[in-house]
């Protein structure tokens, strides 16, 4: 399993650079690397480029117990352009990996929503994957007052 | 079995975008968040939750630890039938909770 953790994390070091440009996560971080490969594992090679995503997330939050997240992406949602798969990371939660949701075109919007808890000030991303294998994205800071699971 | 809150219209018109939203009750343990001696508490979290519009499957979420107790997930359907609007929860133990709601379609 570890083996395995530290191959992904190689390549995703070795091909990365740009998607870490384009979701401008900043400076190499070991959470940033983590996420990364979260991200990756997700998107495959493709390239996500940014737009067409809108994630509606408070900027500033008094607990990271429990905050509300809504995703939008621009899309008709019909049977031949829509949003199949809208994943959401974090950067600095021990797992990167927050949520995921499938939808089709029989959603008529593209649109969810959820809650989630955040164990620190810090970035959280949204990314759509279209019908035509494209991935888009949308990165926020949220900053964080009292965060998760602080009061143990 | 744990208390589920569904919001789903009661009747819509054919083509109309409905909003469903569900809430089932769950401590998401995270498995990160130590109890008073210092232990961690294993993690039990919901895995999936899942809606299906007359049989079929219309939406899927994957949960993470990081999604905060007492699931809450909406989401949107094209209203196309009357029918029922069925929707299950499952456990990273395996448990299922279904539930089911009617919906008219005029």
């Amino acid at each position: 399993m570890a083996g395995q953790r530290d191959a992904s994390r190689r390549e995703v070091l070795a091909g990365g650079g740009g998607l870490a440009a384009a979701l401008a996560i900043g400076p190499a971080r070991a959470e940033a690397e983590q996420t990364l490969a979260a991200i990756r594992a997700f998107t495959g090679e493709a390239e996500v480029r940014r737009g067409r995503v809108k994630l509606d997330i408070p900027v500033l939050v008094e607990s990271g117990n429990s905050v509300p997240v809504s995703v939008s992406v621009d899309s008709p949602m019909t049977a031949a352009d829509h949003v199949k798969r809208i994943a959401l990371f974090t950067e600095k939660n021990p797992l990167p990996d927050v949520a995921r949701f499938h939808l089709g075109p029989r959603a008529g919007r593209a649109v969810v929503a959820t809650r989630v808890r955040l164990a620190d000030s810090q970035t959280v991303t949204a990314i759509a994957e279209l019908s035509d294998g494209s991935f888009w994205s949308h990165t926020t800071d949220v900053i964080i007052t009292l965060p998760a699971c602080a009061e143990g | 079995m744990a208390r589920a809150l569904i919001n789903v219209p009661k009747a819509a018109k054919r083509g109309e975008v409905i909003e469903i939203r569900a809430l089932i009750s769950h401590p998401m343990e995270s498995g990160f968040r130590p109890d008073e001696s210092g232990k961690l508490v294993p993690r039990s979290i919901i895995k999936t939750f899942s809606c299906a519009y007359n049989g079929e499957e219309i939406f899927r979420a994957d949960f993470f630890p990081a999604v905060a107790a007492n699931p809450f997930v909406s989401f949107t359907t094209l209203a196309s039938a009357s029918g029922t609007l069925s929707f299950t929860w499952v456990s990273d133990t395996g448990e299922t909770q279904t539930e089911t709601r009617p919906i008219t379609v005029e």
